[in-house]
């Protein structure tokens, strides 16, 4: 299965003159476990933070839905492009510490409850929250505070939020930072698993995280598209070593992408 | 205890022995003067018991609650006097005041108030119809934290003073001298016991919505707006229409508190609802325990109880007594009086914890 999720064209993010991203051109297959990765200040998480609202762009993000046809998502409030299926996380965890694993998940799954049912007690929990406590194996945890949980824990945790919330498009931000080997892969077939019907976009930093677990790879640099591909195709390109290794001349660093490998 | 307590028996065992303390063992044990001093107390805990929804589980430092209660208070009291006016001079006479002020004809927002349904409609429609614009206007840009607590604190002074201008309203002395409280007279100690059961009753009523509110779903989803308000915007909901929910229900409480509170004592002025009240209605709630559902109730009524009690032998020493408690729990104790047992607990299993964790 791989339909297209989102369609993102010629993204311009503008911090007062500075361009953080600079006519990015970026699609989301459904099925896809795509790697977003560059340097420190490549506009990454930027990019993110455009698709979901935080921060103003030029361009234009749409989101295919089957049955339902494109939507464009510029312009609209976090909330309303949430509702639309794109879901994230944020470089450090954010769960709501003080509740347990049982009401976070209830919570992220209820976006669209009326407020009679919000004013009522909880009389059990929904069936898709049972399900992906388990799918994120932390069964044994439904009734701990998410604060106590270990570090690798509440990325579960949170990435479980997105799922049960009916997420299409998953955009998560570094989520192995600080995980031990056992952890980074659980979490990579983890995404391997939630990929088969969704859309998910890694933003990372680990390239031996993305060369086991990358279905596809956008390198971005200097908040441009420098090359975009299979591991392989990504891994040849001397523009890549170029600018991880910095092996040669830096003029050409601010030189537009390659359309051809767009 | 504490656990018993969560549930559904030890809730009714809860309300079963305040209602005991409340209807029973207080009106048997007080004087009328010291039961009618209980009902302004209990009144201080009808807006704390909101303050701590608010603030203890909505994370919105609200502190100007003087405002609703003053709305609540003002509406209440302006009827009372039109009563007043009307019983002795007949109908769309001047109140008391206004003559004293000279003023000769009643203003048009005056009239409405000689009806005792549109003024109940008004008690609990205007403050709460105001929260919930103010909610919209202030959440929806996203201003929070110490932001909101200024604003709301400057919202209070602004309050006051503009009622000082008011010769209509009472001005800088406020409303008072009342007869009557929907035809009872407020002279008789009968009707005086009566008022404190209305402020009883009331309180348990407050405290039941605000238990609901904490367990339902709703109440889950504010503490997650409090703790990580961007991941909830980020799961899809709208944090400004939670917020405006837990402050309007707050006003309201403030505002009927404000209510039950003219008849009670007597008096209502700028000087009760302003800067300096509406932090002691903060401070009772932190002192109490802000998070905790009767925690703001015990620290509103300690607080009350140790200002009068203060303020009787030595009147100069409460304001320091009152910063020197304020300082002792925010020090030792952030969670407050309800936190004690927590606290205790902790504090005897660390020798072995520490020994286990290591």
């Amino acid at each position: 299965m791989s339909t297209t999720a989102l369609t993102c064209k010629n993204i311009e993010v503008d911090f007062d003159g500075f361009k953080a991203v600079n006519g990015v051109d970026l699609t989301l297959d459904r099925g896809e476990v795509h790697f977003l990765i560059g340097p420190n200040g490549a506009g990454k998480t930027t990019l993110v933070d455009a698709i979901t609202g935080l921060a103003r762009y030029t361009g234009s993000v749409t989101k295919d839905t089957a049955g339902k046809g494109a939507v464009e998502l510029r312009g609209k409030k976090v909330h309303h492009i949430a509702r639309a299926g794109i879901g994230r996380t944020f470089q450090t965890a954010t769960v709501f510490e003080n509740l347990t694993v049982a009401q976070n998940l209830d919570i992220a799954a209820g976006a669209g409850r009326s407020p009679w049912t919000l004013l009522r007690r909880r009389a059990h929990l929904p069936a898709n929250v049972t399900a992906v406590i388990e799918q994120i194996g932390l069964h044994e945890h439904a009734d701990t505070p998410a604060g106590i949980l270990a570090h690798g824990q509440k990325q579960w945790l949170e990435i479980g939020m997105l799922l049960v919330g009916d997420a299409d498009v998953l955009l998560l931000d570094e989520p192995i930072a600080g995980m031990g080997a056992d952890e980074r892969e659980t979490t990579g077939r983890l995404l391997h698993d939630i990929a088969a019907t969704r859309a998910v976009a890694v933003v990372e930093h680990d390239m031996d995280f993305m060369r086991a677990f990358a279905s596809r790879v956008t390198v971005l640099h200097a908040g441009t598209v420098l090359a975009a591909g299979t591991v392989d195709d990504v891994s040849n390109d001397p523009r890549v070593q170029e600018v991880y290794l910095g092996t040669t001349h830096t003029e050409s660093d601010m030189e537009p992408a390659d359309a051809a490998t767009a | 205890m504490t656990r018993f307590l969560a549930t559904r028996a030890g809730i009714w065992t809860g309300f079963a022995a305040a209602a005991l303390v409340l209807f029973g063992a207080a009106p048997l044990l007080l004087s009328g003067f010291r039961l009618g001093l209980f009902a302004q107390f209990l009144c201080y805990a009808i807006v704390a018991v909101g303050i701590g929804l608010a603030w203890g589980r909505g994370g919105m430092l609200t502190l100007g609650q003087g405002v609703f209660f003053g709305m609540g208070a003002y509406l209440m009291a302006m009827h009372m006097k039109m009563a007043d006016a009307e019983f002795r001079n007949g109908p769309g006479s001047v109140p008391d005041f206004m003559e004293l002020a000279g003023i000769r004809e009643l203003p048009a927002y005056w009239a409405p108030f000689s009806s005792p349904a549109f003024t109940i409609a008004a008690i609990l429609i205007v403050p709460t119809a105001f929260a919930v614009l103010l909610g919209f206007a202030v959440f929806k840009r996203r201003v929070k934290g110490a932001y909101f607590a200024i604003l709301s604190q400057a919202l209070a002074g602004a309050f006051a003073i503009l009622l000082i201008g008011q010769q209509s309203m009472g001005g800088f002395n406020g409303l008072s001298r009342f007869r009557y409280f929907f035809g009872y007279n407020l002279d008789d100690p009968v009707n005086q016991q009566m008022l404190y059961f209305i402020a009883a009753g009331v309180l348990l009523v407050v405290v039941a919505v605000a238990l609901q509110l904490r367990r339902s779903r709703y109440g889950e989803l504010l503490v997650a707006v409090r703790d990580a308000e961007e991941r909830v915007r980020f799961l899809g909901y709208d944090a400004a229409n939670i917020k405006v929910v837990a402050y309007a229900t707050a006003a309201l409480f403030a505002s009927v508190a404000g209510a039950i509170f003219v008849p009670v004592v007597g008096i209502i002025s700028p000087a009760s609802i302003g800067i300096v009240p509406s932090i002691m209605f903060i401070l009772g709630v932190a002192i109490g325990g802000r998070a905790s559902l009767v925690g703001p109730v015990v620290g509103a009524l300690a607080v009350a109880a140790a200002q009068t009690a203060l303020s009787e032998q030595f009147p100069s020493a409460w304001t320091y007594a009152q910063g020197l408690l304020f300082i002792v729990v925010i020090a030792l104790l952030p969670g407050g009086i309800a936190s004690i047992a927590a606290a205790t607990k902790r504090f005897r299993k660390e020798p072995a914890t520490a020994e286990a964790t290591a």
